[in-house]
């Protein structure tokens, strides 16, 4: 099958942002499946930052591994470039058409991809509150 | 430098067969069937393409059929049978235009039995005869896998089909002009194969169906290839077929020089650790290499290898339309992690050593980037 990913893919895959792991990560978020083949782990270190005068969380970093296809790869570098730095409350709101959208597309058949990353995403700060006993 | 190792998907139209094609677009241009002189060019260039053909696997001129393809010929040699009987044995790792032909027959009320295959690829033989019945109309088994390279035993199951009275049916598309078939001395019925994987154009493709075997056709009309498919013949496809097929018997003698460097492949792609030789070591067709990587996909190994100029593929469900790791790894016995990671390299007559370690580096750089990025991931 032939696959016509954009410039913006074909770079985030060839040269991945934000790659490896986090020890003692703050959140885990841990998605995918062996029979689709793409598997991706994402994780997150949250700090403080003032923000108006408030202490405000937010994704002081994050970090990825995946086993995929240059989509999935793509997706997990472009997720942890979106969230980075971002507040818990904005990273929430990241979706997978954001994620499409800053690659400048994804061929129809690898939409699922950007699924994954949002879904880690989302996983990985749900582990974070879960584990902190903040009331969502 | 582009280096192409993906023979099994398409290959190169040889210089040659470009050459003696050429006037059969321009002064040549006659329906061979035509009663004038621009007919006659034209029949007697598509009969000479005939006889050579027939030549190769031992059969009679009149029992190739000219086709489109490997897809039509296998579609024709089942779906064009006519008997009594309702029942197909086929194999768990034919191609998709022999599955999917056995599935359509299947809604139409045929029975058919797909034999499993051990983890080299090859047929179970007990299964095969076990399932034989009265009932049982055809026998399809491929010769040469295309994923996995494994050949068939085929002489065996021809003597199978024999002893039992079944027709039997091969898919050569990747073995004609490759590996010497005699359909003669191997009981086969019906055959199939295809111009386009040994260096001629793509449109064009034969059956061969056994002069006393009784087949309808799938396209009906002016009655050309002796009413079994009609369409004015692709003049200029067949003059290729015929002179890649001259080509091709010459260079079978080559194939030491291609064995050894698939052999080459695979003994160093052998010491990336984590890496498993998919097929059989032994009975595999000496271009095919299929090896999985663990902790990588192959999509991305392809993606990563084609912007280095060298062109493979991959069974991993990211590649195929459905999604799904293909039918042929899994019928091997591997994980979909395994199916996953698979890469094929599919050597042509112009590869060469150099070429050869190029990739071999490549590939091992390659491997390692991904094995990066999936670094001590849970699964």
């Amino acid at each position: 099958m032939t696959l016509n990913y954009s410039k913006k893919v074909m770079e985030n895959f060839l040269h991945p942002r934000n790659m490896g792991k986090i020890e003692n990560a703050d959140g885990v978020g841990k998605v995918g499946n062996s029979v689709c083949g793409d598997i991706l782990n994402l994780y997150i270190k949250v700090g403080k930052k003032k923000i108006r005068g408030k202490l405000i969380e937010y994704i002081k970093d994050i970090k990825f591994q995946t086993l995929g296809c240059g989509a999935a790869i793509a997706v997990s570098s472009m997720i942890t470039q979106l969230a980075k730095g971002k507040t818990l409350e904005e990273a929430e709101k990241i979706s997978n058409k954001d994620i499409v959208h800053e690659l400048e597309g994804l061929p129809p058949v690898k939409y699922h991809c950007s699924l994954l990353g949002a879904d880690a995403l989302h996983l990985a700060i749900k582990d974070y509150l879960s584990k902190n006993k903040h009331e969502k | 430098m582009k280096i192409y190792l993906d023979n099994s998907a398409t290959t190169q139209v040889d210089k040659e067969v470009v050459k003696a094609m050429m006037p059969y677009f321009s002064e040549k241009f006659g329906n061979p069937n035509s009663l004038h002189e621009f007919g006659r060019d034209a029949r007697e260039a598509v009969e000479n393409a005939r006889k050579k053909i027939a030549e190769m696997i031992n059969c009679e001129p009149e029992e190739i059929i000219f086709t489109s393809g490997g897809t039509e010929s296998n579609n024709l040699a089942i779906k064009g049978l006519i008997g009594e009987k309702k029942h197909i044995i086929t194999s768990k790792i034919e191609h998709p235009s022999v599955l999917e032909t056995c599935r359509e027959l299947e809604k139409q009320g045929y029975k058919v039995d797909y034999i499993s295959v051990d983890k080299e690829g090859i047929i179970n033989i007990q299964e095969l005869k076990r399932k034989i019945s009265n009932n049982t109309l055809l026998v399809s088994i491929m010769h040469v896998n295309n994923e996995i390279g494994t050949i068939q035993p085929l002489e065996e199951i021809g003597k199978i089909c024999r002893e039992f009275g079944v027709l039997f049916h091969t898919d050569a598309v990747q073995s004609f002009g490759k590996i010497k078939i005699d359909v003669k001395n191997i009981n086969i019925d019906l055959l199939s194969a295809s111009g386009h994987k040994i260096n001629a154009p793509k449109g064009v493709g034969f059956l061969y169906v056994k002069k006393e075997i009784k087949i309808k056709p799938l396209v009906n009309g002016g009655g050309h290839e002796k009413n079994l498919r009609s369409g004015t013949e692709n003049v200029p496809g067949i003059v290729g077929f015929g002179k890649a097929c001259e080509i091709a018997d010459k260079k079978m003698k080559e194939k030491e020089k291609i064995k050894k460097l698939r052999d080459k492949l695979i003994q160093e792609l052998e010491k990336i650790p984590g890496t498993r030789l998919n097929g059989s070591r032994n009975l595999r067709i000496f271009n095919n290499v299929n090896v999985s990587f663990s902790g990588i996909e192959g999509e991305a190994l392809v993606l990563m290898l084609d912007k280095e100029g060298i062109a493979t593929s991959t069974g991993s469900a990211c590649s195929s339309h459905s999604l799904e790791p293909s039918h042929v790894l899994k019928a091997i016995g591997l994980s979909d992690l395994e199916a996953h990671g698979s890469l094929r390299l599919s050597l042509g007559w112009e590869n060469n050593e150099k070429e050869i370690n190029f990739v071999i580096d490549k590939i091992r750089e390659c491997v390692d980037k991904l094995r990066k990025i999936s670094k001590n991931i849970e699964v």
